[in-house]
């Protein structure tokens, strides 16, 4: 006696993933440059993919949160490969892109943290940083197609 | 220039942009994205008078 077909949900258990992946896309020049862009320009990698609306939100949250830290008087992090915890703050002040090369080139921060208010400006810069870095990896996603 | 912001209204700031960052890019549609803002931002706010509270009744 033949076994009964099986049925739909068991040869597919999971039918929304199958639906959600998008069809793998080639690497386009395009795809390369917008997360450069969007790193260095807080939204500019939405900007290039013309969601001008996003990219201005981003830019503005980004632009504002590194511009309080700096304004708190918070600690800029430089290049270093001592204390873990200061590498860290480094990639974090890295990820803001040109805000950080900006804030290093015309020495706008603080190297040391002398005030209560500046620790939140110290958080308030690596977070700008690193959500940049989440904007970035955003946009590079709408260029290889897996976001609308 | 320096700005002197308390712990609760700088929690609020940073809850505010975080909230717009986070909408926009984990979300693929625009109402989908508003939701999940608002969402994040009273997450945040929530959790840090959450966290006060019980920082503040451990202190006692």
């Amino acid at each position: 006696m033949p076994d009964p077909a099986p049925s739909k949900s068991a040869a597919q258990p999971f039918p929304h993933l199958k639906e959600a992946a998008a069809p793998p896309q080639p690497l386009t020049l395009l795809a390369v440059i917008t997360p450069i862009v969007g790193w260095l320009v807080p939204g500019g990698g939405h900007f290039l993919h013309r969601r001008w609306g996003r990219g201005a939100l981003l830019a503005l949250s980004v632009s504002s949160m590194f511009a309080l830290g700096l304004m708190m008087q918070g600690k800029v992090y430089s290049a270093n490969f001592g204390d873990i915890l200061d590498v860290l703050g480094f990639v974090g002040d890295l990820g803001a892109g040109c805000l950080y090369l900006m804030t290093r080139a015309f020495d706008w921060g603080h190297p040391s943290i002398n005030l209560a208010t500046a620790d939140y400006g110290t958080k308030f810069i690596i977070v700008a940083g690193l959500l940049n870095i989440i904007s970035a990896v955003d946009a590079y996603d709408i260029a290889m197609g897996k976001k609308p | 220039m320096t700005l002197e912001l308390s712990h609760f209204s700088a929690a609020l700031v940073f809850s505010l942009f975080a909230s717009i960052v986070f909408g926009i890019t984990q979300k693929d549609t625009r109402p989908e994205m508003i939701r999940y803002g608002v969402r994040c931002f009273f997450t945040f706010a929530l959790g840090v008078l959450a966290a006060g509270w019980f920082m503040y009744l451990l202190r006692r």
